[in-house]
């Protein structure tokens, strides 16, 4: 007997830690039910953003939701932040339990 | 030479070295909010023996003179070096702004030589953070609708450095000199010894900009150096118009010399996200506090007393 379970799509974004407390309004607005931010270190186009202060924070957010939502969401990142922020973004397929929540 | 100027030069050449020595972020942190606080809480002791009323004058007065370095920034930005108008306004913001770190050295330059500084410089520091940053926003978008002023207002009032001192000082003003004697061991005893520390994480933070600096070129040390020459001698006028002490007319002129790298970049970020924020910091993290911490300060105080003799 397996378990129930339902697609989602999971939406991870990286990107510069000064641009956090606009990207949760944006979600908030977006109507985006839940999210994780975490911290991150890494290297990209725009060099090495090792955390070592404020200005080279990078974060990780995390969104699960359905494929529409998400697809609506990066839509808004890739126009606003895309061309002036370091952002990297993809889409991964995840099976979730309790579908009601995402 | 001050043993914090020497935890500073540890700090840079290390970095240069490649040495992986890094204090945690939580303690740079946690470093800055103690100075921060310890600021606050010696400028606020030091407001609760006097009367408040005279000090609106100066408030006045280091606002216009913060627009007005802003400005001028803007304008040799954008006329002598030839900057577009994003980072042309976001580093004038960075110039027109203050750094605390630079305040923290040269209050403890000041004390060592025992020169008094007036207690109401704590509050112009709070103060002179601010309009830089809006001046450089209108700068660099003009006033249109779709600026998000709530939050910007948020970022530059509310943000951790102007809220910190401006706690402190509130403790400092409500204590009083009486009140506080508890505390006074960690805030201001120790208020050296935990500068030096910050300084050495201050001098890697600066030896990360060098490879900006090589890349840039000569526009950036030019303008890092001048603009502060310039901005303290605007200062000293400030501090002699104010009728402050010589080590009062001397804090202005830091202050006013002193370029941000935690407040303005972090709004500079949100509010013009088309500038390049390494060309910023790596003026006024890389050229100008080195600058204003090592030469700076004691060169500003020889031209105050020179000024103030004649």
């Amino acid at each position: 007997m397996g378990m129930h379970t339902e697609k989602r799509t999971l939406l991870t974004v990286f990107t510069e830690a000064s641009i956090e407390q606009v990207l949760i309004r944006d979600m908030d607005r977006l109507g985006i039910r839940g999210y994780t931010i975490s911290d991150a270190r890494g290297k990209g186009s725009r060099g090495v953003r090792d955390a070592s202060w404020d200005e080279s924070r990078n974060i990780r957010i995390e969104v699960i939701c359905d494929r529409p939502q998400a697809e609506m969401l990066l839509g808004h990142l890739q126009t606003r932040y895309y061309s002036n922020y370091a952002m990297v973004a993809f889409f991964t397929d995840v099976e979730v339990l309790r579908p009601d929540k995402f | 030479m001050d043993p914090v100027i020497l935890f500073f030069l540890f700090g840079f050449v290390a970095g240069l070295l490649g040495s992986d020595l890094k204090l945690p972020s939580t303690l740079y942190d946690s470093l800055s909010i103690f100075l921060l606080l310890a600021i606050g809480l010696k400028g606020g002791q030091g407001l609760a023996t006097q009367p408040l009323l005279p000090l609106l004058p100066q408030i006045v007065a280091v606002v216009v003179l913060g627009v007005l370095l802003t400005l001028l920034a803007y304008a040799g930005l954008r006329t002598l070096f030839h900057f577009d108008r994003p980072n042309a306004a976001a580093m004038a913001s960075h110039y027109g702004s203050v750094s605390v770190a630079t305040f923290a050295v040269a209050a403890a330059w000041l004390a060592s030589r025992g020169l008094d500084v007036e207690p109401q410089l704590a509050v112009l520091l709070a103060v002179m953070e601010i309009p830089a940053i809006l001046v450089g926003i209108v700068l660099a978008r003009g006033i249109s609708r779709d600026t998000d002023w709530r939050s910007l207002g948020h970022e530059a009032f509310l943000g951790k450095g102007v809220t910190l001192l401006l706690g402190g000082m509130a403790i400092g003003w409500a204590g009083g000199p009486q009140g506080l004697q508890p505390i006074r061991g960690l805030y201001f005893d120790l208020f050296k010894p935990v500068l030096g520390l910050f300084l050495m994480e201050m001098g890697l933070i600066v030896s990360r900009q060098v490879g900006e600096l090589r890349r840039r070129g000569f526009t950036l040390v030019l303008f890092g150096l001048g603009m502060p020459l310039v901005s303290a001698c605007l200062g000293i006028g400030t501090g002699l118009l104010l009728g402050l002490s010589p080590g009062g007319v001397t804090m202005l002129a830091t202050l006013a010399a002193s370029a941000s790298y935690i407040a303005v970049p972090a709004a500079m970020r949100i509010a013009v996200p088309e500038a390049n924020p390494a060309i910023s910091l790596a003026g006024s993290l890389g050229v100008t506090f080195p600058f204003n911490i090592l030469l700076g300060i004691p060169l500003y105080h020889w031209m105050a007393s020179q000024w103030m003799k004649s």
